[in-house]
């Protein structure tokens, strides 16, 4: 219960209103450009780099949170800032293990949940 | 037999189509000529575990089912002309490597099926053969793993994508029988406007199948109105209305007895196909199973049947190709 | 209709004569569910430093979280047709990234555990690790250089 009271519920609203968008401007790009789904992840993911570089996208994560953090522009911001970061720590072995490293986490569950689907279920066609 | 015009072949003793046979997926059953097959199946994988097994067991079982049929014992059949869309036409290959036929694999993508009874016509008129056996197959979840993405991928389907038929159809040809007759033959040449979407096929295709159209007309003098019907094989709703726009522009109007078996073989609306059926099983289905019937009971006594086909494979999309299209057409009458 | 002669005049009467997607409902239908996407995470994000964890950490249990549950619907032959409705908003969250590994992992699962499921689970999610992992390796190595 005491958790459902600390919930910044404004927080949320903001997250939803620029998840939503960021996810809005991935559909303007699906039906105008005819871009493949796998083109589009990998724009996302590089714009999220290379905008968290730049220290462009930092504002946006400190605004709205998840809703810039689970878009895979958000993967992309995590990979720059983890190479930014170990580059300041290590030197130059960081830019080569932070960016994986900060990411680590979400890579190595995609493998291993995707192993793990794949063994137990078997693909059916789309009714519809 | 003699050529007649630039590309027409016109048969002096015409080849009677002796029987056909077909067998379509779960989807086809659901859609509006569901009751012209021979048979429809419950799910995709008909008790195989791959669905490239399973398209095998489909174009096995349609090619018994004609023999049976048509009561023909399969020694008195000479030759096979079969083919579809998987890598070096497995289908066929391994759903009829028991059939022991002699075998001529054929490969003109979704044009197959009219490639194969032109091919065999040619023999049959030839004194080449008695019997032969054409057969053709396409599988919408094989199809979508070697051109498209797999199944499970949780991406949306353009308003112009076409919607491959789970299928096989069948059919034996015969020296001398009653009807339907396969007349004339008008096979066509690659042609290749620039259309590069592999989500539009339709469009793709459609400048062959007008290309072949106008050759036929050419060729035998005949008007669009000699024709009870003219059936085009998977154009889909987008290609059907530029080849209509197409032929008119040169002043045939065949607006009033064209159709396209991928328009006929799905309900748009209903069964969310976009536009329309497409693959070598969706003309092969819907001549073995439809018009074969109408014109045995004679309600259609001329159809042109023009068969389109995309001449692609994944490797020249993703190097940027355009899309080649191909049509053949037989006038079959009785 | 005038006749057809060039590629260019083809390509334009075809762009005319095909349906466009319906954007304005595939926009908002991709913008409803992508920030329900995005609201799941917060709340997860707000539980995990709830029960104490920092930003780092809850940042990654939520990618781990949604991942998890997007290969389970995948396997479940839920996520596709969440995805046919849903477009963008699902596929751009880190979902999207989730289900374009496992649906490759389950399609070529006819190829075996090791060359089908194994070797082809990154067919389509592959690139975005490539991209991803190269261009921050050279943010990094530009980095050095301001250091």
């Amino acid at each position: 219960m005491e958790f459902w009271q600390s919930i910044d519920w404004m927080g949320v609203l903001k997250c939803f209103l620029v998840g939503g968008l960021i996810c809005v401007i991935g559909q303007i790009l699906i039906d105008k450009t005819k871009l493949t789904s796998a083109r589009i992840l990998v724009i996302f993911v590089t714009a999220g780099v290379i905008l968290g570089a730049l220290g462009l996208y930092e504002p946006l994560v400190k605004f709205a949170g998840a809703g810039a953090t689970v878009p895979l522009t958000g993967f992309g911001y995590n990979l720059a800032k983890g190479a930014i970061e170990a580059v300041k720590e290590i030197g130059l072995l960081g830019a080569f293990t932070g960016g994986v490293k900060a990411a680590a986490g979400g890579i190595a569950a995609a493998v291993f949940f995707g192993y793990l689907a794949s063994l137990v279920s078997k693909p059916k066609i789309k009714k519809q | 037999m003699k050529r007649i015009g630039k590309q027409t072949i016109c048969f002096d003793n015409p080849p009677t189509i002796l029987e056909t046979a077909s067998i379509v997926g779960p989807k086809e059953a659901d859609g509006p000529m569901a009751e012209y097959f021979d048979q429809t199946l419950s799910d995709e994988f008909w008790g195989e575990k791959t669905w490239e097994k399973a398209e095998s067991k489909i174009i096995k079982e349609t090619v018994n089912r004609v023999i049976t049929k048509s009561g023909i014992p399969a020694n008195k059949i000479d030759y096979c002309f079969a083919g579809d869309l998987l890598n070096q036409c497995i289908s066929s290959s391994f759903g009829l490597r028991e059939l022991n036929i002699p075998l001529f694999g054929i490969f003109g993508a979704c044009s197959t099926f009219v490639e194969g009874m032109c091919l065999g016509s040619v023999f049959v008129e030839g004194g080449g053969a008695n019997y032969v056996l054409c057969a053709t197959s396409s599988h919408f979840c094989s199809a979508e793993k070697q051109f498209r993405f797999p199944l499970e991928l949780g991406n949306q389907r353009p308003p112009t994508s076409q919607w491959t038929v789970t299928g096989s159809g069948a059919v034996i040809l015969a020296k001398s029988g009653e009807g339907p007759y396969i007349t004339n033959i008008t096979p066509g040449a690659i042609v290749d406007l620039g259309i590069k979407d592999g989500n539009n096929m339709g469009a793709a295709m459609a400048p062959a199948a007008f290309n072949t159209l106008m050759a036929h007309f050419q060729d035998t003098g005949r008007k669009p109105s000699y024709y009870d019907a003219i059936i085009t094989g998977d154009l889909g709703h987008i290609g059907k209305d530029i080849l209509i726009d197409m032929a008119e522009s040169k002043g045939y109007n065949i607006r009033a007895n064209y159709n396209d078996c991928g328009v006929l073989i799905f309900d748009k609306n209903k069964q969310d196909t976009h536009a329309g059926g497409s693959g070598c099983a969706c003309i092969g289905t819907v001549f073995s199973g439809y018009f074969f019937k109408m014109l045995k009971e004679k309600r259609y006594r001329r159809i042109l049947l023009m068969a389109t086909g995309a001449l692609m494979n994944s490797t020249s999309s993703q190097q940027g190709e355009t899309i080649p299209g191909i049509a053949h057409a037989i006038s079959i009458e009785i | 209709m005038e006749p057809i002669e060039t590629p260019k005049e083809y390509q334009k009467y075809v762009d005319k004569k095909s349906p466009n997607s319906p954007i304005l409902k595939n926009c908002f239908n991709a913008f409803w569910v992508g920030g329900l996407i995005c609201s799941i995470g917060q709340l997860i994000t707000y539980y995990c430093k709830f029960r104490g964890a920092d930003q780092q950490t809850a940042g990654t249990i939520v990618s781990i979280v949604l991942i998890g549950v997007s290969a389970f619907l995948t396997g479940l032959n839920i996520f596709n047709k969440i995805g046919k409705f849903a477009g963008a908003g699902s596929l751009v969250p880190i979902t999207g990234f989730a289900n374009s590994i496992v649906s490759p992992a389950m399609e070529y699962k006819s190829e075996g555990y090791v060359m089908g499921v194994g070797g082809k689970m990154f067919t389509v999610a592959g690139p975005v690790l490539v991209f991803g992992i190269s261009t921050s390796i050279i943010v990094g190595l530009i980095a050095l250089i301001f250091i």
